[in-house]
């Protein structure tokens, strides 16, 4: 569904995303890792349009520009890293502007908005002003967003996740990472997501992404890609196999 | 806790309605009311019941009701600018002067006032208060575009930048002034609807009406606005079309707002905040209560302007500024303690 070739984003003389390929499918999810400052961010957002680069982007075989914008909010949406709000809208108002691009009636909206706010565990949040929220809780409630913004999508959308699991609990990580996966075996979605805790990677995502210095260093099966040798190549940290869970390797 | 918009929105043209029977009621001139009302029908309906004096009927339709009018259309066009340029700017404490619309079109008004007689004042004064500060707009806008799109930040830094400097012309062409064109100057600043009378109310009204359902179509868009721009942009909002779109239409209403009624503080600024208090933050409804609000504010600082030292009266823009500065105050104090 998603085509990048030769992507290029150049800041000054130094490139700060380089990338030569990468190809994502309906119902795939692919987890990108990477050291701090490697372009992972950079790479979603060129994804998302976000940035001028040079090179192509195809989105069902059609160049991301040549989408209505409404359309492409339809099947593409992103769950943004922080969130600063000046305003106190409530948690279900924010939820709600998922529904911008959507034509649902008042009563469809409000049960799709209960029923997301359900699924990504911030039910308990309607009401509440979301400035007064605490960081995980935040991005829930954008997740609620983003995913009723996907909810009206004619061909299995794309979501775009920066760091999904960096501001939330243990559970609520596996809870996240369990319903992007879900949505991606279930209903054909296809899921990018930044993630730090290569276990995440290893035991919930198809595909995996290795970047450094702006470039795409590896890719492929979690398990072919995350081996002890290439991750020390790019953290600096070796870290050690403790055994195996369901065939797939643990690392600490 | 939120008002419902429904029962907020009928509340305020109910006080609307009452602040308008007021304000043809009272005034310098003591006139028994029901006479006063049945010349309004007079006027609007052809009939012959009322017994006043033709100057009386004069005091009521041609003095009082032009001014009525002009408040609510200045009120509503202002603050309704307000909300919108709050919402562009993502801050509370954004106000429709901060891109120099209303610095620029002082500096407009004021050559105008400096350079031609007297007897040209009332026309020239308007279009040229409206002119600049339509100028002084694009130019600041143009000095936050870049090839990335246009900066907020810059879009404020540089209307402050350009409002020092308009104030320092303003300065400079006071200092040279005679006193009489110094009385002028000063009192053009502090804002009057007194020339209700010699305008054109129905390019008021159409301006009023024009913008609010410009606004209205463009409410989600500011909405989603909130959530960041990029957030916007990913939501399928052209953000920098929007952005270029709600500048002009603020232009032009804090424009013609300046060039009727003078410099009116704090109504753009505080109105906003007070319906967000009431009725929350989400445009589709802050925008129309917003209207509403700013229209029975004005009309009531007006009010307040007419009476409190008859037969002479204060420039209401002293008013709005002597009720909104404390006003606003106390919404920071309570705002800060929300931080804390």
């Amino acid at each position: 569904m998603l085509e990048l070739t030769n992507l290029r984003s150049q800041h000054g003389k130094v490139p700060h995303l380089a990338v030569e390929q990468l190809r994502i499918e309906t119902g795939m999810m692919v987890g990108v890792a990477g050291p701090n400052g490697s372009g992972k961010s950079t790479l979603l957002r060129a994804i998302g349009g976000d940035l001028p680069v040079t090179g192509d982007i195809l989105f069902y075989k059609r160049s991301l520009r040549q989408w209505d914008p409404l359309d492409r909010a339809r099947h593409l949406a992103a769950l943004p890293q922080f969130s600063q709000i000046g305003f106190s809208f409530t948690a279900d108002e924010i939820v709600a502007m998922g529904m911008i691009p959507l034509s649902l009636s008042r009563q469809e909206g409000r049960q799709q908005v209960a029923a997301l706010m359900k699924d990504t565990d911030c039910h308990h949040l309607i009401g509440r002003a979301f400035p007064s929220l605490s960081g995980g809780e935040k991005q829930r409630v954008h997740l609620a967003r983003v995913l009723l913004q996907l909810s009206q999508a004619t061909q299995p959308p794309l979501l775009v996740l920066d760091e999904p699991t960096s501001a939330q609990d243990l559970k609520q990580q596996h809870r996240i990472l369990a319903l992007a996966r879900s949505l991606c075996r279930q209903r054909g979605y296809a899921v990018i997501a930044v993630l730090h805790d290569l276990n995440h990677v290893l035991r919930y995502c198809d595909h995996c992404v290795l970047m450094k210095e702006g470039r795409l260093s590896a890719q492929g099966k979690p398990g072919d890609v995350l081996t002890q040798n290439p991750i020390e190549a790019h953290w600096e940290y070796r870290p050690q196999l403790v055994g195996h869970m369901e065939s797939i390797p643990v690392f600490v | 806790m939120r008002l419902p918009v429904m029962i907020s929105g009928i509340a305020l043209v109910a006080m609307i309605i009452l602040g308008s029977l007021l304000s043809l009621l009272q005034g310098a001139l003591d006139l028994p009311p029901t006479e006063s009302l049945l010349a309004l029908c007079d006027t609007l309906f052809g009939t012959h019941w009322s017994t006043l004096d033709d100057y009386q009927r004069v005091v009521v339709t041609e003095l009082r009701l032009p001014r009525l009018l002009l408040s609510v259309f200045v009120g509503a066009m202002l603050a309704q600018c307000g909300a919108v340029m709050q919402g562009l700017f993502r801050n509370p404490l954004a106000d429709p002067g901060i891109i120099g619309v209303s610095s620029g079109a002082a500096v407009g008004a004021i050559v105008a006032i400096a350079i031609f007689p007297a007897s040209i004042g009332p026309l020239a004064v308007p279009v040229s208060a409206f002119v600049a500060g339509l100028l002084t707009t694009m130019l600041v806008y143009s000095l936050s575009r870049s090839k990335q799109g246009t900066s907020v930040l810059v879009l404020l830094l540089a209307g402050v930048a350009i409002s020092a400097f308009a104030g320092a012309t303003i300065g400079f062409i006071s200092y040279f002034s005679n006193d009489e064109k110094l009385r002028q100057l000063s009192l053009w600043q502090m804002g009057s609807l007194a020339g209700a009378s010699q305008v054109n109310l129905w390019l008021g009204f159409f301006t009023v009406v024009a913008l609010a359902i410009a606004f209205q179509r463009r409410t989600s868009a500011l909405n989603a606005l909130v959530l960041g721009e990029c957030e916007a942009r990913y939501l399928g909002i052209n953000v920098e079309g929007l952005k270029r779109q709600l500048i002009i239409l603020v232009a032009v209403g804090v424009g013609i707002s300046v060039a009727y009624a003078g410099i009116i503080g704090f109504i753009g600024l505080v109105v906003p905040h007070l319906v967000r208090l009431v009725t929350g933050p989400d445009h589709r409804s802050l925008i129309p209560l917003s209207a509403l609000c700013g229209a029975l504010l004005l009309l009531v600082a007006d009010l307040m302007a007419r009476l409190v030292v008859q037969p002479a009266e204060l420039p209401v823009g002293l008013v709005t500024a002597l009720l909104g500065a404390p006003f606003f105050l106390a919404l920071l104090i309570q705002q800060r303690r929300q931080w804390n």
